[in-house]
């Protein structure tokens, strides 16, 4: 029973990661109609932020929870500027082209200067040891990494659903020039959801680089689970990205523990029969 | 709605005779290529990309469809081929069929899934489909895994040709790939093409007009998987293994490149992509993972200035269709 547990854990720290990633996907294809390739490649540049920030700069794992996510942030807004922004009104294919290549050059830098292996990053002190709750042994960092995701993600749903600035957002999605003709400045907009999109994934990055450790490839095979996560669970609900992300990280856990030879593909498995089942995946509506 | 190829001109017999022209410069060029000095190999390499190509261009220029898993018919035709030859020992005509049945069959399953959505989730399912299948051939005995099928014998085609001698192999994947290319073009300009552009510009009135547009995207989906997968028998014969690169996500993007360089949606763009993109390979395979900066470099020019690549751009400055 402890294996189970720990597979359990194991999974929901994997939702957590496919939760904040699937979710900055959907909010950025919400306003930008781009699915944005780039994102697991953000999220390593997130982890290596987080890197940097401790061995060059001397700044600790808080810091860098508050830090990457603003730099990397930062370094997605000057994406949307100078590349993304240019291919408005454009077929939605070349925004999934171009951010394919920004992904490529990403992960092709930082694999000429750091190889394919990882870089320990240690666990912050004020998280290290783990409690004991007689049916399993809980380490206190992971327990910090799901509660500290789902508390994200909440608070994201809440700023995109019940605040005002939400509300604008949410009518720029639907209908850009009008509330453009209300006066509010939509392209502004624009380049802020992406910085949003983009932070999460960073943010993502710095609580995986004390389990994963940080390499210039980890983002790239976890993107493509996490789009079938998105096909699974469709980008129009903002909630439905984050159970999905969850519940899927748990089934994976599962699998894992009773059936281990399809762990990496439980979710494409699952992807394939939710789409025979029901095509327009279990929340969204028809692309 | 915006369509990728933003210029498409009518089939007139001009534009007929301009290809015509064209194709048969291109086959008297690589037909004299033996006499030419330069490296076979590299040539043949490159002609079953141009092949994997012009499979994939099918899908994205005529049928409006991005698929990003591509590479999944390339290595399932390689791997069936290779087993096929080496454990069974067949011989190579034989061994090209079975690459391409074991193609044709995974292009029917994976068609009936990914048709179901359009657009952006289209190729997000055709990604995460050839992400499902690589995880598979590393876990199957028959693909050796890390390794691959290594060691392939090369055998007589129809117990005449000798496919161990360079020349004769290189006529043979030239064969092989104009036959394909051949087929390509001819489906392009049936009526079923015209039907699949039409569904390309505009899918609401295709439907209205009466066509069941799913068959259509379906059967466009087998034709490009198959002939892919025509391109992954040929290269068994060429490389002489068969190994997980070709199965990779990686391998995807790059046919993705070549055709975005050569001209998404043009007859003879995905040639012209796949030549200059091995060629680049070629010759800075001492830069390491620059190789990689660059192609995300190349991707980025592309979609931001260059969107009709090489030879739409040709074509448009002379209102040519190439």
């Amino acid at each position: 029973m402890q294996a189970l547990y720990a597979q359990l854990l194991v999974g929901l720290i994997n939702g957590s990661f496919y939760a904040l990633l699937s979710l900055g996907l959907a909010v950025i294809f919400g306003m930008l109609n781009i699915i944005n390739f780039a994102h697991g490649a953000l999220y390593m540049m997130g982890a290596f932020c987080a890197y940097f920030l401790l061995n060059l700069v001397g700044l600790n794992y808080w810091w860098a929870l508050l830090i990457a996510p603003i730099l990397v942030g930062i370094f997605g807004m000057i994406l949307e500027r100078t590349m993304l922004q240019w291919l408005t009104g454009l077929d939605h294919l070349y925004g999934l082209l171009l951010t394919f290549g920004i992904a490529l050059i990403v992960q092709g830098v930082f694999q000429n200067y750091f190889g394919s292996s990882g870089l320990p990053y240690a666990i912050p002190d004020q998280l290290k040891g783990g409690i004991n709750l007689g049916f399993m042994f809980l380490p206190i960092y992971r327990a910090w990494v799901v509660i500290f995701s789902l508390v994200i993600c909440v608070a994201t749903w809440f700023l995109i659903e019940k605040t005002r600035l939400g509300a604008y957002l949410r009518a720029a999605t639907e209908n850009p020039t009008l509330v453009r003709a209300f006066g509010v400045n939509v392209p502004r907009m624009i380049t802020l959801t992406y910085g949003l999109g983009v932070g999460l994934a960073a943010l993502a990055g710095v609580l995986s680089a004390p389990i994963n450790q940080v390499r210039p490839l980890m983002g790239a095979d976890l993107i493509i689970v996490v789009f079938a996560v998105v096909v699974i669970g469709g980008m129009g609900s903002i909630m439905g990205s984050i159970i999905t992300g969850f519940a899927l990280g748990v089934i994976e856990g599962l699998t894992k523990y009773f059936y281990p030879e399809a762990s990496n593909t439980v979710v494409f498995v699952l992807m394939v029969l939710v789409l025979l089942v029901k095509p327009t995946g279990l929340t969204g509506r028809a692309a | 709605m915006t369509a990728l190829t933003d210029d498409t001109l009518p089939v007139t017999p001009r534009a007929m005779r301009d290809e015509m022209i064209v194709f048969v410069v291109m086959a008297l060029l690589l037909a004299s290529v033996p006499f030419s000095g330069i490296y076979p190999f590299f040539v043949m390499q490159a002609l079953c990309f141009a092949l994997l190509a012009c499979a994939f261009n099918l899908l994205i220029g005529y049928g409006g469809l991005l698929s990003f898993g591509h590479a999944m018919f390339l290595g399932t035709a390689g791997y069936c081929s290779a087993h096929a030859l080496k454990v069974w020992a067949l011989p190579p005509e034989l061994g090209i069929l079975v690459g391409v049945a074991g193609a044709f069959v995974l292009s029917i399953v994976t068609g009936y899934i990914s048709i179901r959505r359009q657009g952006i989730y289209f190729s997000m399912i055709t990604l995460a489909l050839s992400q499902l299948l690589y995880f598979l051939y590393l876990q199957t005995p028959f693909t050796h895994g890390e390794d691959g099928i290594q060691g392939i014998p090369q055998g007589h085609l129809f117990g005449v040709f000798d496919l161990s001698k360079p020349t004769v192999l290189y006529y043979v994947v030239l064969v092989g790939f104009l036959a394909g290319f051949l087929l390509i073009y001819r489906i392009i300009n049936s009526p079923f093409g015209e039907v699949l552009k039409a569904i390309r510009e505009n899918e609401p009135r295709a439907i209205s007009l009466g066509y069941r547009t799913d068959q259509y995207k379906f059967l466009a989906f087998v034709l490009s998987g198959t002939l892919a997968g025509l391109a992954g028998s040929l290269k068994v014969f060429v490389a002489q293994n068969a190994s997980l690169t070709d199965v990779h996500w990686s391998m995807s993007g790059e046919v993705v490149l070549m055709t975005l360089v050569g001209g998404l949606g043009t007859i003879f763009g995905p040639v012209v992509g796949a030549f200059a993109i091995i060629a680049m390979q070629q010759y800075l395979a001492g830069f390491g993972q620059w190789v990689t900066v660059i192609q995300g470099s190349i991707f980025v020019i592309c979609v931001l200035t260059f969107r009709r690549g090489v030879v739409g751009e040709i074509a448009h400055y002379f209102r040519r269709s190439l």
